[in-house]
């Protein structure tokens, strides 16, 4: 029997800021070689796991622990930051605050650094291990010049150069791309076959991560341990939704046809899953052929760009671009980091200034018009909600656009109310903003914008970072928005799932003009532009490949029954 | 976006810029600082022409600077009128003598005196121009941290020098989002209204960016100690470059030209070179 | 436990985010008073709150280094003022104590302390610091330098008293207990 590398034995903890403990009494073993996933929804405490792991509690978050965790067969509590660092290396979920070198290979290098190594063994390891991370041409970017997926890897080779045993992983997959985090979650698979490191994945997109093999996953739900078991048997267990997480799509797919997932071997991988040929037959049969949408509605362009053009640094971004948004209209925007979507939508709102083209609004130009006239039409809502927020309660934030526009102070309060109630914030109004949940803080960022009455709403990754519940709760929101005041929104995105089941229409960003502009299923079912757009095949495309339908058909029906059960939901 | 930190370092090969940083930067502070002190105009016209020199060596391009250099003229000009203003009468107090060119209104003449006063000002501000901008744009950002650490400041306070250079690309970069998106809802730093207005408009503006920095801090400094950042008294430098002879030869050269500026105080007996006596 | 070696990790860090923003703000991002070359730097509200949180280490080496940078990216480090700088940051520094904001208790009475505090501290290093060291080190005519400083006492008094107030206000709300926040219908 292996002596295990991480044993936790009956552990709680409860932060020094806190009321309540945020982990109760907690017992597994992580063996050497093993990978593992950790997996549970935003608030479940796996991340106060992984603080447990590296150190980081005690030395930066102070708290009560009880029980005992054994790293390396020694106490935690024995061990310093710096010496539990040398056994797990920490790769954490934000690569702009992990990378603190001024260039890739200083980065690589900065632990060695700190131990004083001799400076030809700094640039040996850091070649070494910009090798073997496939990013050797980038030794000496900068960070502003590098993608997410290389800075991740930056930050993998920073980790790895100490030769630890243990590599942790915070979220992994939270600011990449589906490409660049299909290609992150091979190179921690193949870093793993290759040395004798153990693994240890703390995530919530768990398909995303299955998408290469774990031996084990570790289910956390409010702070307790509630399954830590093989892939297979947990996927079996159907346990995944009762947690607030994602299922794979292959899985629930399987689900809608009627097919006991218990009597089906191999679910762990939508490649080798056991298709029976009874299963594939009830498959089939579920596939309904996808009748071509008829377009009832009259379409009216709200928006149009014509012929954008912009360039930056001497390099052409937008080429004479062309893109109709209708009014009412769910569109999805999607192109590689850097494509320019970023760039499109701050010309739209007027951040930025097109080099030639035309924008009409409702039959008006507004070329000429100001960020603040265009705001009155059209929203934009950044990511990152702290980045928005500059007033201390709710009202006074939703409040600000109207206070700054000189509106009439009851008609103010009437409308921020309005608004309020609409966001189902109204009960809030009255919080600060810190006391509020991420979710929470992201719907007053869009409550503020919306106040203004614009016609359009632009959302920039709205669904970043989050897990699935609050991943839906944002996305009903919106589409009621939607429906409710007939509001039009582009959604830039990554997110697959968002485009396939929220939007009707999917805009592929990419040389500077529009790709593909048409129904998402029809994307999906095609590799060369899903290349493209920086995103990948779904398991349900490779479900249907399997079983022989038409994709598209497949994709179709999917979202048909997924729309199906949330409006019983 | 613009990824050279301040201004435009580029690699240049040529004699400047294979010194090491430690070398340039002992360069920058003895020279400033000693023709900060000196009046003796004719040490200053050395260094200004040295500086000027050694800007032409270092294979800048004028127009990558042009832009700083028309401030930096407006600048000294906008001073040398404020000193005439508030001084008119300064350099025939500082010498001891008067030489009247123009006998102009009240204490407003112009004296030999006063004009080779402010000349000596107009070398004190210019010649650390080119000085610092062969600085600036021919150390690479990498090796500054490694250099002060070399001088005697602590590693700590090194590194921080360079989490600077790291993160001020991505402060400009989130403040030019923060204040478009507030300028969307209505709130802009404009040129109109009242002052208090108009700082508490840019408090508003400011507010996201700081509270987002602040929690940055609490991350990075996190990210640095899992990666063992402050565990020994010393540590080493992936970009450090080691001292060469032109780097000792270099310093031998600023040595003396800062001994020269000191025995000129004891020649002059004080600060002040009077070719009036 | 390692022995404590000089500052710690966090201020390092405070210092490095601290001073790319001081310098941001104070190269990028002036308030025109309306007076010709005269400026609101707003840098200086900032320092107010980073010196009180993290201290006269951090407060001192932020104003200096960021001063420095903006200098030197126009030519002209001008020493004296690139150290009356810190010796500014070094006195918001000294606030960390007093007014304790880490733990949220900001108390109104503190608020008008601190702003006696930074008019007082405003004066010594504006408008005798800084203009004592034009005087003695660039020689330049008393009554030009110390005008220069009565305007530098009144824009950085007014960026501290504004901003300053309005960034000490709004970081000790954050760092305030959650007291029982209901919702309300």
């Amino acid at each position: 029997m292996k002596k295990p590398i991480i044993s936790f034995q009956d552990v709680s903890f409860q932060y020094q800021s806190q009321s309540e403990p945020t982990l109760h009494h907690l017992s597994f073993d992580i063996y050497p070689g093993e990978k593992v996933l950790i997996a549970g929804a935003s608030g479940s405490g796996k991340t106060t796991i992984s603080r447990l792991m590296n150190g980081l509690i005690p030395s930066a978050y102070p708290g009560e622990l009880s029980g005992k965790i054994f790293i390396n067969g020694e106490s935690v509590t024995d061990q310093t930051i710096f010496d539990l660092s040398l056994r797990v290396g920490t790769v954490l979920q934000d690569p702009d605050t992990q990378f603190v070198g001024l260039t890739v290979a200083e980065d690589i290098a900065f632990a060695l650094e700190n131990d004083a190594e001799d400076q030809s063994v700094l640039k040996q390891k850091a070649k070494d291990w910009a090798k073997q991370l496939k990013i050797p041409a980038i030794l000496n970017n900068h960070p502003q010049e590098i993608s997410g997926g290389q800075k991740q890897r930056v930050s993998m080779a920073g980790v790895l150069v100490d030769e630890g045993k243990i590599l942790l992983f915070d979220e992994p997959l939270a600011s990449l791309d589906p490409i660049a985090g299909r290609e992150s979650i091979e190179l921690i698979d193949d870093m793993q076959k290759n040395g004798a490191t153990t693994t240890v994945i703390i995530e919530h997109r768990i398909e995303d991560v299955l998408y290469r093999p774990v031996d084990r996953i570790i289910l956390i739900d409010q702070g307790k341990l509630v399954a830590n078991d093989t892939p297979n048997t947990i996927l079996k267990s159907g346990i995944l939704a009762k947690l607030g997480l994602r299922e794979p799509l292959y899985l629930s797919a399987l689900k809608y046809a009627g097919i006991d997932l218990t009597q089906v071997a191999d679910v762990d991988s939508v490649g080798k899953v056991a298709l029976s040929a009874s299963t594939i037959s009830a498959l089939q049969a579920w596939v309904k052929p996808q009748q071509a949408r008829v377009q009832t509605m009259d379409v009216k362009p709200m928006l149009q760009a014509n012929n954008i053009s912009f360039s930056y640094d001497s390099k052409q971004v937008l080429n004479k671009l062309n893109l109709n948004i209708n009014a009412g209209e769910m569109v999805s925007l999607v192109g590689r980091n850097g494509v320019g979507k970023t760039t499109l939508s701050n010309i739209i709102t007027g951040f930025l200034h097109q080099s030639s083209g035309d924008l009409v609004l409702n039959g008006h130009s507004i070329n000429e018009a100001s960020i603040k006239e265009r705001a009155d039409h059209i929203g934009y809502v950044l990511q990152d909600p702290n980045m928005m927020i500059s007033k201390n309660t709710v009202s006074e934030e939703v409040a600000l656009g109207l206070t700054l526009r000189a509106v009439a102070p009851d008609e103010i309060e009437r409308r921020v109310a309005e608004t309020l109630k609409v966001c189902g914030l109204f009960e809030f109004r009255h919080w600060p903003i810190s006391a509020l949940s991420f979710g929470q803080k992201k719907r007053v960022t869009i409550a503020a914008i919306l106040v203004l009455n614009p016609e359009l709403l632009i959302l920039d990754e709205p669904t970043a970072g989050q897990d699935w519940q609050h991943y839906t709760e944002m996305m009903t929101f919106i589409r009621d928005l939607n429906r409710k005041i007939g509001i039009s929104v582009i959604f830039i995105t990554h997110d697959m799932h968002l485009m396939m089941e929220y939007t009707d229409r999917v805009v592929v960003l990419n040389n500077g003009v529009i790709a593909y502009d048409d129904q998402p299923m029809k994307l999906f079912a095609n590799l060369d532009l899903l290349k493209q757009a920086s995103l990948v095949e779904t398991s349900l495309f490779t479900l249907a490949q399997r079983i022989k339908v038409d994709p598209e058909a497949l994709i179709a029906s999917f979202i048909n029954q997924e729309k199906v059960v949330q409006t019983n939901e | 976006m613009n990824n050279n930190v301040l201004i435009g370092y580029k690699q240049r090969d040529n004699f400047v810029d294979h010194l090491t940083g430690t070398t340039k930067l002992i360069g920058l502070i003895a020279l400033s600082v000693i023709g900060m002190v000196s009046f003796d105009t004719r040490f200053l016209l050395v260094l200004t022409i040295g500086s000027l020199a050694l800007f032409r060596l270092s294979g800048i391009k004028f127009h990558e600077v042009s832009f700083i250099l028309s401030f930096i003229t407006a600048f000294s000009v906008l001073n040398l009128i404020a000193v005439y203003i508030f001084g008119p009468q300064y350099g025939v107090h500082l010498y001891g003598s008067e030489h009247v060119i123009w006998q102009g209104v009240g204490p407003y003449n112009l004296t030999w005196e006063q004009l080779f006063y402010e000349f000596n000002l107009f070398l004190k501000y210019i010649f650390t121009v080119p000085l610092a901008l062969v600085f600036l744009m021919t150390t690479n950002p990498s090796e500054f941290s490694s250099s002060l650490n070399r001088i005697g400041v602590s590693y700590r306070i090194s590194y921080a020098v360079s989490l600077a250079l790291r993160y001020i690309p991505d402060v400009q970069n989130d403040y030019r989002q923060i204040s478009k998106a507030q300028q969307a809802r209505g709130n802009e730093i404009s040129k109109k209204g009242k002052l208090t207005h108009r700082v508490k408009a840019a408090a508003q503006i400011l507010l996201p960016l700081i509270f987002t920095s602040l929690d940055r801090i609490e991350t990075i400094s996190q990210a640095m100690e899992l990666r063992r950042f402050g565990k020994l008294k010393k540590r080493s430098w992936y970009a450090e470059k080691p001292m060469k002879r032109s780097d000792f030869a270099a310093l031998m050269v600023i040595a003396l030209v800062v001994v020269i500026g000191i025995c000129l105080f004891k020649l002059n007996a004080g600060r002040f070179y009077d070719p009036f006596r | 436990m390692n022995k404590k070696q000089g500052i710690s990790v966090r201020t390092v860090v405070a210092i490095g985010i601290g001073t790319a923003i001081f310098f941001v703000l104070m190269r990028y991002i002036p308030i025109p008073t309306g007076v010709p070359d005269t400026n609101v730097n707003l840098a200086y509200g900032f320092l107010a709150l980073m010196g009180a949180i993290f201290g006269p280490v951090a407060g001192g080496l932020i104003a200096f280094l960021g001063h420095m940078f903006n200098d030197l990216t126009w030519g002209e480090p001008w020493w004296t003022w690139i150290v009356a700088d810190g010796i500014y940051g070094i006195l918001f520094g000294l606030t960390k104590k007093y007014l304790n904001i880490e733990n949220g208790d900001l108390t109104a009475r503190k608020l008008v302390l601190f702003n006696v505090y930074q008019i007082v501290i405003s004066i010594l290093v504006w408008g005798i610091i800084a203009p004592t060291g034009d005087v003695l080190v660039y020689s330049e005519p008393a009554s030009k330098v110390y005008l220069q400083g009565i305007t530098s006492i009144i824009c950085n008094a007014l960026s501290v008293g504004i901003l300053g107030t309005i960034l000490l206000v709004a970081y000790a709300r954050t760092r305030s207990k959650k007291g029982s926040l209901k919702k309300e219908s």
